[in-house]
């Protein structure tokens, strides 16, 4: 409990770089996931776009890379990481690799929240006239709102988990806090320490998100 | 002068020689890619020459996979057709790009069996949707929504989500939707099916006041013959993508001619006894049966049985009855025998009116 009592600005300190890093993953991997998990949807057979070399392209993209382990992503993908931020370890590679990871489950969840759109609504905004990009714009993206919100939350929590798993990496964080000053030291409270805090930060933000999605879908 | 004014009023329709249908259908097909490699590609609509005038509420009929909504969606080129030529107000659109079609599309307003309302968007929103599309200034769209809440009666629901709605009130939204660009063509796909039968009516009696205060041509798809009767003055009927049957409503109800039309028929009409129907009767009837049918202009009923009477030929009425549509009579009355005289009297009658035996 002293040793808990003593790291406490160690703690403040982990928890706002993992709040930091989730929050940058998010922007990051949320815009890119949503891109091409629009593009799955509008790409499909019958869908506002159809193409079918594009669909497939990125249907084998999302499948290769989603079901790599994440430990083994990070590790296969620091090259590139070198390449586009300058370096392999740290946070910046860590934000990298999540979002980059994040990319293509985010794309996968953003495809089945457009899913739920029904497609006679997308069919009576093409009645009335309107390209594909205004529906995409004004149409699906309100109607999916709802579930795409709570499709962000459980993101969300992914994140949390993969930001200590990054700590393997050099990456900084709640993950890397509990590791080093709890596990290494065997100092259990510490530990725990840290995952109430990240219990406390999904609790949160999972129910903000179901707030905002009800007052969205108004129920 | 009051009768000046209406006559001025009546040259230019009157002067049109032959007024160019609004919506005309050449040969037009639509087929699919087939689901499985090698089959056959499935034809859901299979040479259709239609003409729609302007003005009508023109119905087409059929059953479930009949390809009715397939065809009504060639009209706005919701699908492009694989072949042949659509035309609507005088423009072919089949073969123009999309692009293009957005602005035909606004000049044709389509509602839904589903209603297909924007749940994102309040009642108002989603009368708007369209005048935004179409570019109209924010001041105008407010005033256009408020005429057409007006119109279907909902002013008051402006605030509403959809989902806090009744099924017939949602289709009202759609109408207003639908008809807030003043397009010069509704399209209805089944906008009844999923409605209780007074709201059917209620909605019917609706799309007969857009008709006819704002003069738009409608095409409604239905399968319920009942819809038909009640608003339209044409029908084609539908069967495996092809249209086998179309005139008046008046014709096609009065005497049908293919088997599909009649069984459509027979479902708001007692015309002829079914099979069932006719086993019942035979076994109280074992004389001769006969079917006279009477349209409007043709001959009355009283000299048809005055006709019985002079061959001294007694009958009993056992089954039909007689029918209204757009305020023309017709009737099928299916008669029961006795007499010595009946192939005279019968020889007599059918030479002014449809006699079937019935055997």
């Amino acid at each position: 409990m002293d040793a808990l009592i003593a790291l406490l600005p160690e703690l403040l300190d982990a928890t706002f770089e993992t709040l930091y890093i989730v929050a940058l993953c998010m922007l990051f991997g949320g815009l890119g996931g949503l891109i091409v998990g629009l593009g799955l949807y509008v790409t499909r057979a019958g869908g506002l776009l159809p193409n079918r070399v594009v669909n497939t392209v990125l249907n084998v993209l999302v499948n290769t890379f989603r079901p790599i382990p994440f430990i083994i992503f990070l590790a296969a993908v620091q090259p590139l990481a070198r390449a586009v931020v300058g370096t392999g370890i740290g946070d910046p590679a860590i934000i990298f690799s999540i979002a980059l990871a994040a990319v293509f489950g985010i794309s996968r969840i953003v495809e089945q929240n457009l899913l739920t759109v029904q497609p006679g609504v997308i069919e009576a905004a093409r009645s009335v006239g309107a390209g594909p990009w205004r529906i995409i714009r004004t149409l699906l993206l309100p109607e999916a709102l709802g579930p795409l919100i709570l499709g962000y939350a459980f993101v969300f929590v992914a994140i949390v988990d993969m930001t200590a798993v990054a700590g393997f990496i050099g990456g900084g964080g709640l993950g890397n806090f509990a590791i080093l000053y709890g596990y290494r030291q065997f100092e259990p409270v510490v530990t725990w320490a840290a995952v109430i805090v990240i219990i406390l930060i999904v609790q949160l933000v999972q129910f903000f998100a179901n707030w905002l999605a009800r007052r969205v879908l108004r129920r | 002068m009051l009768l000046g004014a209406s006559a001025a009023v009546l040259i230019p329709r009157m002067t049109k020689a032959a007024p160019m249908p609004i919506v005309r259908l050449s040969e037009v097909s639509k087929s699919y890619p087939p689901s499985k490699r090698g089959a056959a590609p499935l034809l859901a609509v299979d040479k259709v020459s239609l003409d729609i005038e302007a003005g009508d509420i023109f119905g087409i009929i059929g059953y479930s996979g009949a390809g009715k909504s397939t065809l009504v969606r060639l009209i706005n080129a919701l699908e492009p057709v694989t072949s042949g030529t659509v035309e609507v107000d005088g423009r072919v659109i089949s073969g123009l790009r999309e692009r293009q079609l957005h602005d035909v599309r606004r000049g044709i307003g389509m509602i839904f069996q589903q209603f297909n309302l924007f749940n994102s968007r309040t009642v108002a929103g989603n009368v708007e949707y369209p005048l935004q599309v179409a570019g109209m200034p924010a001041a105008e769209r407010k005033a256009r929504v408020t005429e057409m809440l007006e119109f279907v009666g909902l002013a008051d629901k402006a605030r509403n989500y959809p989902d806090q709605l009744s099924g017939g009130q949602k289709q009202r939204v759609g109408i207003a939707r639908a008809l807030a660009t003043s397009p010069k063509i509704l399209l209805a796909d089944e906008a009844t099916s999923a409605l209780d039968p007074e709201t059917t009516t209620e909605v019917l009696a609706l799309l007969k006041k857009v008709n006819r205060e704002l003069g738009i041509t409608i095409v409604l798809i239905t399968h319920e013959m009942e819809v038909i009767k009640a608003v339209a003055n044409r029908v084609a009927v539908m069967d495996s993508g092809r249209v086998i049957e179309e005139g008046s409503v008046f014709d096609v109800f009065s005497d049908p001619q293919t088997d599909a039309a009649k069984r459509f028929v027979s479902t708001v009409i007692r015309a002829v006894p079914e099979r069932e129907a006719l086993e019942q009767l035979r076994l109280k009837h074992p004389g001769r049966i006969v079917t006279v049918s009477f349209a409007d202009g043709g001959v009355s009923q009283s000299e048809v049985f005055l006709e019985f009477a002079n061959h001294g030929v007694t009958f009993e009425l056992v089954y039909g009855g007689v029918n209204e549509i757009q305020g023309r009579t017709f009737g099928h009355l299916t008669l029961a025998l006795k007499g010595d005289r009946i192939d005279a009297a019968l020889a007599a009658i059918s030479r002014t009116v449809s006699v079937t035996e019935v055997r």
